[in-house]
């Protein structure tokens, strides 16, 4: 009786790590560019050209981690549009995150139709040529680390040393202070010295590197090929996750973990016989989310100068 | 000559960077500028493919009706979100209320039983209410928690796609043997001639007037007509009613609104509301006129997602979102032409033409400055 308690438990912690990874990626992605003060509605379009971009190189390279470094690089030209649009020329940062989110679906369907055939579905990477799963076969068989671990692959170890490394880099270091401070206060931080056009460049493209892994973290791991439902609406999850996580590196963190043990517990009741249909335990992620933004007092607070281009006063 | 030619240009400059009108039209051209390299890129020929497209939107009385019908639930979407915008709210959320107005057209369409001339405005009517529900949940928990209604109306589109999809599984509202539900009755047909055209005489009348059946050959229906008049609707109460003042007050500057004795939180809710209405109403047209029936669907339609951009297109205005859902309807059904024969280049070009032209509206600084350059330069020769 405990066992199976135990090894359903495992299952959940198992799922709710496969299903929060490519979210915690994205999420962090955001967190980099609103904090230095530019909205990214952008996520799911850095997110669908990433994973695009990691299933191809993976299919014709066979190296994931060439693959997912690719999706990465892919991923930052985005964000390098992003920023060129709202930090060189000051553009309405929501429409251009939303431009990003039909340019990236455009492009990757565009080039898999043109490098695999006319289909919008890439081919399978081979087996070998996924991402490793580093614990697979160290716990005993069965065993409760056996269960959560066995089939974790390396993105999901890698996501939460980014989210440590993000928040070291963010609240630890004198250059995660900058980012910060532009995004509170570009105008002090320029009296300051600070360079605020260049941190903004290089946040908004780190923030379409994170997305690009984590589209990656999708179609190199959890599948194998890319697919035009594949992303659908992830991207937007991981917005909504690191506006719930208040900002921060380690709110999206628990905000991506929250939603992906409502899935994993959803996959978990969906192996029952119930009367009750699969469709409406699909729902519960999203309704558990909705309850327990309710259920958090206190407004979350962007950074002040969020979604505000910054213009230099011209000299007289 | 030399110096009109300095004038024009002088004029163009004007026109692109200090009427909006222009200023889009030049952002639509540059986006269609951007497909032409992807396709030449990709090594077909933009000419070709572009003309395949105009002719595959205009060459037909049926082509143009397919471009209408495209557009009607575009414009509407479109209407949503930029009323939204107008109140200060970003509705994500027209995906799902879009999805709520066709669910309840369709089971009110199926399950009444009612006359002719009454069934159609209670589907309609009945739908507007549901989604707008739909909509006003995410404006209350704004309005009363705080929650951000980007979240909020992210999840419910999803919550509002697994419940089309349980109902379609439901028994009594699935049609056996198939992932749809039931036909909406006749009673609730809102196509153009939809008997007529399949009975004896029909068909013969339609046999020696090959115009007519060729139009008569797509679903049209007064989806379109209801669109406009919504649009129109839209931009009176907008700009001509108290309401609408008060609803553009709390989106221009929500404490200025509250200090001059609006209630915030009321007009937060009646926004999201009407924002709803409009989406749920382009979902139970698009029953009503098109579909007559909800199916499974496994992701996202994009019917809200598109109808952002057109909000965008049209910069938020009311009547605006008419041609830029146009634009959009042209664009989405022109470009299926092009994957055929002779061009058989990715429609999803067509959504980078999208994207392109929404970016390049996103900078208008840029165009300024690209065109500013010129002018410099024409006036030092």
């Amino acid at each position: 009786m405990i066992d199976t308690i135990l090894s359903n438990i495992a299952l959940i912690i198992g799922t709710t790590l496969m299903y929060s990874t490519p979210l915690i990626y994205t999420s962090l992605g955001g967190v980099l560019s609103e904090n230095s003060g530019v909205i990214n509605i952008g996520l799911e379009g850095m997110m669908i050209i990433g994973a695009f971009a990691g299933a191809a190189i993976g299919y014709f390279v066979g190296d994931p981690w060439i693959a997912f470094i690719g999706a990465g690089i892919v991923g930052g030209l985005f964000g390098l549009l992003h920023a060129f649009a709202c930090v060189t020329f000051g553009a309405n940062q929501v429409v251009s995150g939303i431009a990003i989110n039909f340019l990236g679906a455009g492009i990757a369907l565009f080039l898999s139709r043109m490098l695999f055939e006319g289909a919008t579905m890439t081919k399978s990477i081979a087996l070998d040529n996924k991402m490793p799963r580093p614990l697979n076969g160290v716990f005993h068989d069965g065993s409760f680390l056996n269960i959560i671990f066995n089939n974790q692959y390396a993105t999901v170890y890698l996501a939460f040393i980014m989210v440590f490394l993000i928040w070291f880099f963010m609240y630890k270091t004198k250059y995660g202070l900058r980012l910060r401070s532009v995004g509170e206060h570009p105008t002090a931080a320029d009296t300051l010295g600070i360079n605020v056009i260049k941190i903004r460049y290089l946040a908004v493209i780190m923030s379409g590197v994170f997305s690009g892994f984590g589209g990656a973290a999708m179609s190199l791991a959890i599948v194998s090929n890319f697919r035009p439902t594949l992303v659908s609406g992830h991207g937007f999850i991981a917005l909504a996750a690191m506006i719930f996580g208040k900002w921060k590196p380690q709110g999206a963190l628990l905000a991506c973990l929250l939603f992906g043990g409502a899935q994993g517990l959803a996959v978990f009741l969906g192996q029952f016989d119930f009367e009750i249909s699969s469709q409406l335990i699909s729902m519960l992620p999203y309704v558990i989310t909705i309850v327990v933004l309710i259920g958090f007092v206190g407004k979350s607070a962007a950074p002040s100068a969020d979604g505000i281009p910054y213009e230099r006063e011209q000299k007289n | 000559m030399k110096i009109k030619f300095k004038e024009l240009r002088k004029n163009i400059y004007i026109f692109a960077t200090e009427k909006t009108i222009g200023f889009t039209l030049i952002s639509i051209f540059l986006g269609l500028v951007v497909g032409a390299i992807f396709l030449v890129a990709a090594g077909f020929n933009p000419f070709q493919a572009y003309w395949i497209m105009l002719l595959g939107i205009f060459s037909k009385p049926s082509y143009i009706s397919y471009t209408i019908i495209r557009a009607t639930p575009l414009i509407l979407t479109g209407l949503s979100i930029a009323f939204a915008f107008k109140t200060g709210l970003f509705n994500i959320g027209a995906e799902g209320q879009f999805i709520i107005g066709s669910v309840a057209a369709t089971a009110t369409g199926y399950f009444l039983h009612l006359p002719l001339l009454i069934h159609i405005p209670v589907v309609i009517i009945s739908a507007v209410i549901a989604a707008g529900v739909w909509g006003g949940i995410a404006g209350y928990f704004k309005a009363k928690f705080g929650v951000h209604e980007v979240i909020s109306t992210i999840m419910l589109n999803w919550i509002a796609l697994y419940f089309q999809n349980f109902l379609i599984y439901t028994k009594g509202f699935q049609k056996p043997g198939g992932e749809t539900s039931y036909s909406i009755q006749p009673t609730a047909n809102m196509m153009i001639l939809k008997t007529w055209k399949q009975s004896e005489a029909g068909r013969e009348w339609l046999l020696q007037h090959p115009f007519w059946k060729d139009l008569l050959r797509t679903p049209m229906n007064w989806g379109f007509i209801i669109a406009i008049l919504m649009a129109i609707l839209v931009w009176f109460v907008l700009n001509k009613t108290a309401l609408g003042y008060r609803l553009r007050a709390v989106g221009f500057n929500k404490f200025a609104a509250e200090y001059g004795g609006i209630n915030v939180n009321k007009n937060i809710i009646i926004s999201m509301f009407i924002a709803g209405a409009l989406a749920g109403l382009a979902g139970a047209l698009q029953v009503v006129g098109v579909s007559h029936k909800v199916t499974l669907i496994a992701a996202m339609e994009g019917y809200g997602f598109d109808g952002i951009a057109v909000a965008l297109i049209a910069n938020s205005n009311a009547l605006g979102c008419i041609l830029a859902g146009l634009l959009f309807g042209a664009l989405k059904y022109g470009g299926t032409k092009i994957q055929m024969f002779p061009v058989k280049a990715p429609s999803e070009v067509i959504n980078i033409v999208i994207g392109s032209i929404v970016f390049f509206i996103s900078i208008p600084k840029l165009i300024k400055v690209i065109l500013s350059r010129k002018n410099k330069k024409g006036g030092t020769k």
